[in-house]
């Protein structure tokens, strides 16, 4: 920029992204393909993936990746669409991978019910427990829920219930690979779906209302709480859904489901990835996940660098990845002299 | 609903914050069809009272009933929207990310407006954003202008004020309490609001108005109460509320020559 | 009686490790999840001066303190200045700082036995018939030091006063012509100052270790929150009442359930009473 002419970055909506507003989408194959694309990459993509990586090891960072994707779409969800910063996802997986323990390993329930089960029950249990701590605002709710995944693992560490510090073994495991992993590829991408036409429903409105003013709910004669409740019900069916799942991989419930992991990279994908649009953290989870397994053999020097990561993310583009790259993909920008 | 019994009655409210008297012992009636004025010297404590009666803050002390039924003290503030009481605020607060009219889906959707609404509420499929932007029609937004898509943070604080009272008629109120709702405006805005107010009053909705704006308040209400340092000083017409002597000495302080106000 | 004695000693070491974290809080509102790894490095810089450098044990502590000082006021002015105001950002930033600082510490393997801390004096003394081992005297005698250092500072300097200033209103303050942004960072500083004292006061007990900075992290939390965020007197009476309850639990219970204690107090304080036992912010009350 030459200081004496004065600059302004002008952003304008690209001509094809006019041209695809309301009906005129259908118009022709162009149009019709620049909307759907991006979409087919991703769901193509999501479910070519177990075929394209056949290699064991690979096979099972897939179903880890999806498992933290799915804990940071509900990170995502809580924190840019109601404004709930859960610092404790590791509390959700948890729970779920307790439960779906006890039931397989102790009371010798097949998998095809400890799943379903683990996830509801578990939904319920989290939120039930969960919710004296609604009503609390920001910060206080973020320091709250940091708190209830480490109470937790003390008191069974100290009570030395369900397998205390060993943990829960003999939990039965997947039939094959594949259903492994295409049962949760399938999911990842269901959720995601039905979560964006969620959030933008009246309710999902309702909900996006809180986070932006919620003294204006409660005046509208809507119980605040009540929403909150049902939007961390939906985040903890995802979560324990994927510590369920998680008990079955490994064939193993122990404490470290309840590790600083599973509240970590959540968030470090939903910063790098971009908050606010569901996807990103889908991004942020695939980007995340295979440097955090690659780098296990470092040990905790793993935590530093996505730490480091995370931190760099929130300084300089804390938009993330994604709403840079949806920006870049339905807008370009110029500098105009004014 | 008997003739004689107040639409609201509030009976000696107090409320206290650390060593600041908000309120002190404030009881009024409001009746059906009434615009109740409420006006006073600043920090007297009117935004308390709204909120006390609203329930968004929990009074000390003192009761209300609303058509009878007795308001509790640790009512949610949700509740008591949901029986009929809609309010503003002072400062605005409208849902900066969303577009004007998908403003008034959030209290379409409550409760009580599903129960109420009937067909202007969109009935059990409704539309909500058709019946939004009749809501916003009937308020003043230009309809066919491009004036009701704007997200709400891009609006001017005329419309913004007009959003508020949007707001609180999308969940059919039987009372609205008014927080400043002339505050920020021009003459001219105030003139195209005032027909507003009066067609709400004709329409059976009671109003409670907080102004600073004397000459347009006394316009429109039939009965003003004065507060001053969380006292209720006097209650009663326009009139016999200005020509009494502590109310001028609020307003202006004593040993001062107070101009007749017109 | 052993419990009146212990206790007393464990209030005012957890009032210790809670001092550089609710200072932070109070003046510019951040809360500095990185506070238990400032601990653990003001340790480390003293053990690194004595045993690697060889210095006198004043002069070491001395560097240490500086060099803490000198790592808070960095953390602040590279990270935290960029996320001022976006609660949750700070929250997740310092917390990730804290956590790529103690990871990163324990990946080079400082764990264990091996790094310790000297004790000033070897030797019990016998107070109304409780043996109460040297160190843990100090840790009173320097508690109140500090407490009254702090006092002094705060009510007696341009500086502490600025602090105090702050405290109570930013916006206020700055129409004074205090800057914001160099009293957060003096107050980070101090803040990591005082993690230091702490550090060097209480790492002797034990050895260093990265588990201690998690605890300290926690224990400082909840210190703060069931006080009352911004109390001095409400962090002062949470740690009493913290540290009572942690030896209470000890003698009864067990030591498994200490850190319980200091967790659930967080939970149940913020369920019932989310600005604390003397809270002045009322933050979670919002003006309506």
């Amino acid at each position: 920029m030459r200081r004496d002419d004065q600059y302004r970055l002008e952003r304008l909506d690209r001509g094809i992204k006019i041209r695809t507003g309301g009906i005129y989408a259908i118009s022709s194959w162009r149009e019709m393909s620049y909307l759907m694309v991006p979409r087919l990459v991703l769901i193509l993509g999501l479910l070519a993936l177990p075929i394209l990586m056949p290699s064991a090891y690979w096979q099972r960072v897939i179903s880890m990746v999806c498992i933290y994707a799915l804990l940071a779409i509900g990170f995502d969800l809580l924190a840019h669409f109601v404004g709930l910063v859960s610092l404790g996802g590791a509390f959700f997986i948890g729970v779920g991978g307790y439960l779906a323990g006890i039931l397989s390993s102790y009371k010798g329930v097949p998998m095809v019910l400890t799943i379903p089960i683990a996830t509801l029950g578990g939904a319920i249990i989290c939120t039930l427990l969960l919710v004296p701590c609604l009503p609390l605002r920001g910060v206080y709710f973020a320091i709250a829920t940091l708190m209830y995944p480490l109470i937790l693992t003390r008191f069974i560490e100290a009570l030395n219930i369900f397998g205390g510090t060993d943990g829960i073994v003999g939990v039965s495991g997947f039939p094959s690979q594949w259903i492994e992993q295409y049962l949760i590829i399938t999911l990842v991408i269901m959720v995601l779906f039905s979560i964006r036409r969620l959030v933008n429903t009246d309710y999902g409105l309702v909900m996006r209302g809180v986070k932006d003013n919620d003294q204006a709910v409660r005046a509208s004669g809507i119980s605040i709480t009540q929403v909150k409740a049902v939007a961390v019900f939906i985040t903890s069916l995802m979560g324990c859904f994927g510590g369920a799942y998680l008990a079955h991989i490994y064939m193993w419930s122990g404490l470290s489901q309840f590790a600083l992991d599973f509240s970590i990279i959540p968030i470090a994908a939903t910063v790098i990835g971009g908050g606010g649009t569901l996807v990103g953290p889908i991004l942020g989870a695939f980007i995340l996940v295979p440097i955090n397994e690659l780098l296990r053999e470092l040990g905790t020097l793993r935590i530093v660098f996505y730490c480091v990561i995370l931190v760099i993310f929130i300084m300089f583009k804390s938009e993330g990845l994604m709403v840079y790259a949806e920006r870049k993909y339905h807008q370009f920008q110029q500098w105009k002299k004014v | 609903m008997a003739e004689d019994q107040p639409l609201l009655r509030v009976a000696d409210f107090s409320k206290s914050f650390g060593g600041v008297q908000a309120l002190s012992r404030v009881s009024f009636d409001v009746h059906e069809g009434d615009v109740f004025g409420i006006i006073g010297p600043n920090g007297s404590g009117k935004t308390t009272l709204v909120n006390c009666i609203t329930s968004f803050v929990k009074r000390d002390s003192g009761s209300i009933s609303f058509k009878g039924q007795e308001l509790k003290r640790g009512m949610p503030p949700h509740k008591v929207a949901d029986l009929g009481i809609a309010r503003t605020f002072q400062i605005t607060r409208p849902y900066y990310t969303l577009p004007a009219y998908k403003n008034l889906v959030i209290p379409l959707l409550s409760p009580r407006a599903r129960r109420t609404g009937g067909w202007r509420g969109g009935g059990k499929h409704g539309d909500r954003d058709t019946v939004g932007l009749d809501i916003l029609e009937e308020i003043g937004f230009e309809r066919d202008s491009f004036i009701p898509y704007k997200l709400a943070s891009a609006l001017p604080t005329g419309y913004l004020k007009r959003l508020e009272l949007a707001r609180c008629l999308a969940i059919r109120p039987e009372l609205v309490i008014c927080d400043e709702i002339f505050s920020g405006l021009s003459g001219s805005e105030i003139a195209t609001m005032t027909p507003l107010i009066e067609k709400l009053q004709m329409e059976g909705v009671t109003l409670i108005m907080i102004e600073h704006r004397l000459r347009e308040l006394f316009r429109v209400a039939n009965r003003v109460m004065v507060l001053n340092f969380g006292e209720k000083l006097i209650e009663g017409t326009a009139e016999e509320v200005m020509a009494d002597e502590k109310v001028k000495e609020a307003y202006f302080g004593s040993d001062q020559e107070v101009m007749d106000y017109a | 009686m052993d419990i009146l004695v212990y206790g007393t000693v464990n209030s005012l070491t957890l009032a210790l490790m809670a001092l550089g974290f609710t200072l932070v809080y109070g003046v510019s509102r951040l809360p500095n999840f990185a506070h238990g790894a400032l601990y653990i490095i003001a340790g480390f810089a003293l053990w690194a001066g004595l045993n690697t450098l060889g210095l006198h044990y004043a002069i070491s502590a001395l560097l240490a303190l500086i060099a803490i000082g000198i790592v808070g006021a960095a953390m602040y002015q590279g990270v935290l200045i960029r996320v001022r105001g976006m609660a949750t950002s700070e929250i997740i930033a310092s917390y990730a700082i804290g956590l790529a600082i103690l990871e990163f510490l324990r990946w080079l393997g400082f764990k264990g036995m091996t790094y310790t801390l000297p004790v000033f004096k070897e030797g019990i003394i016998w107070i109304f018939g409780v043996p109460v081992d040297w160190q843990r005297i100090l840790i009173i005698i320097i508690g109140a030091m500090v407490f009254v250092f702090l006092w002094a500072f705060t009510h007696y300097t341009k500086i502490g006063l600025a602090l105090r200033g702050m405290a109570q209103d930013e916006r206020a303050a700055m129409m004074l012509g205090i800057d914001s942004d160099r009293m957060a960072i003096v107050a980070m500083a101090l803040g990591s100052i005082l993690a230091g004292v702490a550090a060097f006061v209480l790492l002797p007990l034990g050895n260093i270790a990265v588990e201690a900075g998690y605890s300290v992290l926690i224990l400082a939390i909840a210190v703060c929150i069931v006080g009352g965020l911004g109390s001095w007197v409400g962090a002062l009476l949470a740690s009493f009442l913290l540290g009572f309850l942690q030896i209470l639990t000890d003698a009864k219970i067990g030591s498994h359930f200490r850190i319980v204690v200091a967790l659930m107090a967080i939970l149940l304080t913020l369920i019932l009473r989310p600005s604390g036992l003397f809270g002045r912010q009322k933050e979670l009350e919002e003006r309506v």
